[in-house]
């Protein structure tokens, strides 16, 4: 059966899979190590234990993000060769320093420093722990920028020529890691990071809240992640509209697509939402808002916004993925940005802590982040076909000369281990949150609710360190 | 643009760093992954508590070399990354798997309670196991040499198997094992260490045969390495190898008697090194036996250069805090993690 497949297929399938899986922990860990190295200052600072115990609880659930991190990002490192070898051939002069250096300035930074982190408590002073934290942020962030740096070449090469050998040549190191798209897509998701993080955090610090437990730990995630909701949701509509410019200026074909539009047209709608068909090359049943699309991208009523109909079919990207992915990415960003406004009103009236329906509503929002950072990789993946580096190679010529069964079968191996490694990932990171911080004095832990005796649910899960024999 | 070639020997430099950066890889993650092969023969649970604190914190780090390799030779010899991988398809996924079973053990070991902490204890191991056997049948495949046609791999989904790399996988299984048992002599005490010394006194008959078989059976696979190694003057110079091997090989043997707790580590590492010198000699100067070069596979000067710069600076800091983390975890580890 396998071998019907086409191997290309397969290996963008898998690529797609694994490259998924793998962002969700980066994405997480890059917001969590500068949330655990404010967190940390704050107890530093004020000496309060609180900070501590929020510090010590989340920092468990960061090593098993990060684990899981590390793990799905050696098999991409090697998957560029496995399955996309005359990519890796042809690009190989541009992009393997650009990742060369992600290893040397920060991988090596953060294993490092991250078993100070974990297990460094009684081994180095305080500062130092905080030094440690502190630089394992950073390299989560130094990660970021030459991997997106990377990518955003793919979408918008620039200081490069071909050579006659078919292979590409770095012109300028500066056009090449600068290149146009990359600020903004490197703000915009060092932003989403942030904000995944923050919603998991209030989250957790709502499911608190709400069951009255661990009130002073869950007020310090609350509040420190409704901070965030608050200031940099809208922030990140403003980075995202910027990046949207960017995209339209670089790669107008994606955002044709984003838009569901097939005619070049003047004072273009915005489509809210429709069915995008791409072999009638039209949008059914859209409902509009006239003029908007060409506000939004030109800022004048009447811009010009060119249509998919302006490239040939062959050099379309699939249209309703990335027009409904980007729909999803904004919708929940919208969301974000109502519950920043939410938490002001309440935080104006004095209830922000006390009001269960918004714990529940944060609850809710908890894999907000996620679903988002997914969509956008797919609005922004998707809307390069059928390129691979964007005008300039096309995905088909990219591929390994490997049998379809060798890639279809290591695909079905990634879906069952990662499969097991997920749900036994977010099974633990589920029996932390519900376990809660380590207190020192119990009467902490239950709150001045008039909970007066442990529930019996804290009672399950015991600190599982080395000391069973 | 910016360009050093003219002034030094960028591919030969870039051969040496990606060859010590796998050289490395071999030997840090060697030790944990072979106390991983080891895991289920200790004698208690509390054994493994303690030989799984011994490697917890560097773990990370070690496995960064692995990416280092793979990211390097994707930077400095594109042609050698692009040519090799689709080569050893099946290893290395099976070794990319068996490393991903590993590494989330450690921490979902620490948070896993009775029944289920026994499963990942045996996913540390199997892990373990299958990651270092693919690694070793990847090594086996390598020196006998790939199909090349222009600048594409032109060989077979299953041409890395045979009896040979299958010798070389299980043989780099004693060989990490034998890391890893030094390792616990050196970083643990009482029961535990006594057992790790035991398995040390079995694993290292093992390897020596191993290591005499592969020495014997590369020269008489191919031509070249024939009469590299076993032509005059030749025989004299490069007889260095085998006889420190030798050498200490007699002295671990006779420290495993002893007691001494840090000198067979050293050793192990000692005899690592010879061989991989061994096999670097045999097969220079090919990146992609028997058909690239090193040379010939380098990426552009303007790439090579770029990326040396970062490296001269980079690279020293690296190891200096990499000391400096095995500086601050020292001394014998303790069964209680502090996290």
């Amino acid at each position: 059966m396998l071998e019907n497949l086409d191997p290309i297929l397969l290996a963008r399938l898998q690529f797609a899979f694994t490259v998924s899986f793998h962002i969700l922990f980066p994405a997480f860990t890059i917001g969590l190590a500068s949330w655990l190295a404010v967190v940390e200052w704050r107890w530093l600072k004020t000496g309060n234990p609180v900070y501590m115990e929020v510090y010590r609880m989340w920092v468990k659930i960061f090593a098993v993000a990060f684990g899981m991190g590390v793990v799905s990002g050696i098999v991409l490192s090697y998957q560029f060769g496995t399955n996309w070898s005359a990519f890796s051939d042809k690009v190989g002069n541009v992009l393997g320093p650009l990742l060369g250096y992600e290893v040397l300035t920060a991988f090596f930074l953060e294993a490092s420093f991250l078993g100070i982190m974990l297990f460094g408590w009684n081994r180095v002073s305080p500062k130092m722990h905080f030094a440690a934290t502190i630089i394992v942020a950073v390299g989560t962030l130094i990660s970021a920028f030459w991997i997106l740096s990377a990518n955003s070449w793919m979408q918008t090469p620039a200081g490069y020529r071909v050579g006659e050998d078919g292979l590409f040549y770095p012109t300028s190191w500066i056009e090449v890691i600068f290149n146009p798209s990359f600020p903004y897509r490197f703000v915009h998701m060092v932003i989403a990071a942030y904000l995944t993080t923050a919603f998991v955090v209030a989250g957790v610090g709502g499911y608190y809240l709400l069951r009255q437990r661990f009130v002073k730990h869950a007020r310090v995630m609350f509040g420190m992640a409704m901070i965030m909701a608050v200031f940099v949701s809208p922030l990140q509509l403003l980075v995202g509209d910027l990046h949207g410019l960017n995209t339209f200026k670089h790669q107008p074909a994606k955002v044709a697509a984003m838009e569901g539009l097939w005619e070049t047209q003047r004072g273009a709608p915005l489509k809210l939402f429709g069915w995008p068909d791409q072999e009638g090359e039209e949008t059914r049943f859209s409902i509009e808002l006239p003029k908007m699309s060409s506000l939004i991208l030109t800022h004048e009523l009447d811009g010009e916004v060119k249509g998919l109909k302006e490239w040939p079919r062959d050099e379309r990207p699939p249209v309703a993925i990335v027009f409904w992915s980007f729909r999803i990415m904004v919708g929940l960003g919208m969301l974000m940005i109502l519950t920043g406004v939410m938490a002001a009103v309440l935080y104006w009236r004095k209830r922000l802590f006390d009001t269960p329906w918004f714990q529940r509503w944060c609850m809710a929002l908890t894999p907000a982040g996620f679903i988002a950072i997914l969509a956008g990789w797919i609005v922004t993946e998707v809307g390069r076909q059928p390129y691979i580096v964007y005008n300039a190679l096309r995905t088909a010529e990219a591929a390994s000369p490997v049998a379809g069964t060798q890639v279809g079968l290591s695909l079905l191996a990634f879906i069952v281990v990662y499969g097991v490694v997920f749900g036994a990932g977010c099974y633990y990171i589920y029996r932390l949150i519900h376990k809660g911080p380590d207190i020192a004095s119990s009467e902490d832990a239950y709150g001045d609710h008039g909970v007066d005796h442990p529930q019996i649910v804290t009672d399950l899960v015991t600190e599982s360190g080395g000391d069973r024999v | 643009m910016f360009d050093l070639s003219g002034f030094i020997d960028l591919p030969l430099i870039w051969y040496v760093l990606i060859a010590t950066a796998v050289f490395l890889y071999v030997l840090l993650d060697g030790f944990d992954l072979g106390v991983g092969i080891l895991f289920p023969f200790a004698p208690s649970d509390k054994c493994r508590d303690r030989m799984m604190s011994s490697i917890a914190p560097f773990w990370d780090g070690n496995e960064t070399w692995l990416v280092l390799g793979g990211g390097g030779l994707f930077a400095a010899f594109p042609l050698a990354y692009s040519l090799l991988m689709p080569a050893f398809y099946m290893p290395i996924i099976l070794m990319l798997l068996g490393l991903i079973f590993r590494g989330v053990s450690f921490e979902f070991r620490f948070k896993a309670e009775g029944r289920s902490r026994r499963i990942w204890d045996y996913c540390f191991h199997f892990g373990s196991l299958v990651a270092t056997f693919s690694q070793g049948v990847v090594l086996g495949a390598f020196v006998q040499g790939i199909k090349v046609s222009g600048r594409t791999y032109a060989g077979g989904s299953f041409d890395w198997l045979n009896a040979f790399s299958i010798m070389t996988g299980i043989a780099l299984v004693t060989g990490y094992a034998l890391i890893g048992a030094t390792w616990l002599i050196m970083k643990t005490e009482d029961v535990t260490q006594e057992w790790a010394r035991k398995c040390a006194g079995y694993l290292f008959g093992y390897v020596a045969l191993f290591m005499g078989l592969v020495s014997l059976c590369m020269p008489l696979m191919d031509d070249r390495i024939r009469e590299l190694w076993w032509t005059l003057p030749n025989f004299m110079y490069l007889q260095f190898f085998p006889l420190s091997c030798v050498v200490m090989f007699f002295i671990l043997w006779r420290d495993l008697h002893r007691g001494n707790e840090y000198r067979p580590f050293l050793l192990t590492l000692g005899i690592f090194l010879m061989n991989y010198l061994g096999l670097g000699i045999s097969t220079w100067p090919w990146l992609v036996p028997y058909e690239v070069t090193f040379r010939l596979a380098a990426a552009a000067p303007e790439s090579q250069s770029l990326l040396i710069v970062g490296t001269a600076v980079l690279l020293p800091l690296v190891l200096a805090y990499t000391a400096y983390c095995y500086y601050v975890f020292r001394g014998k580890s303790s069964h209680e993690t502090s996290y």
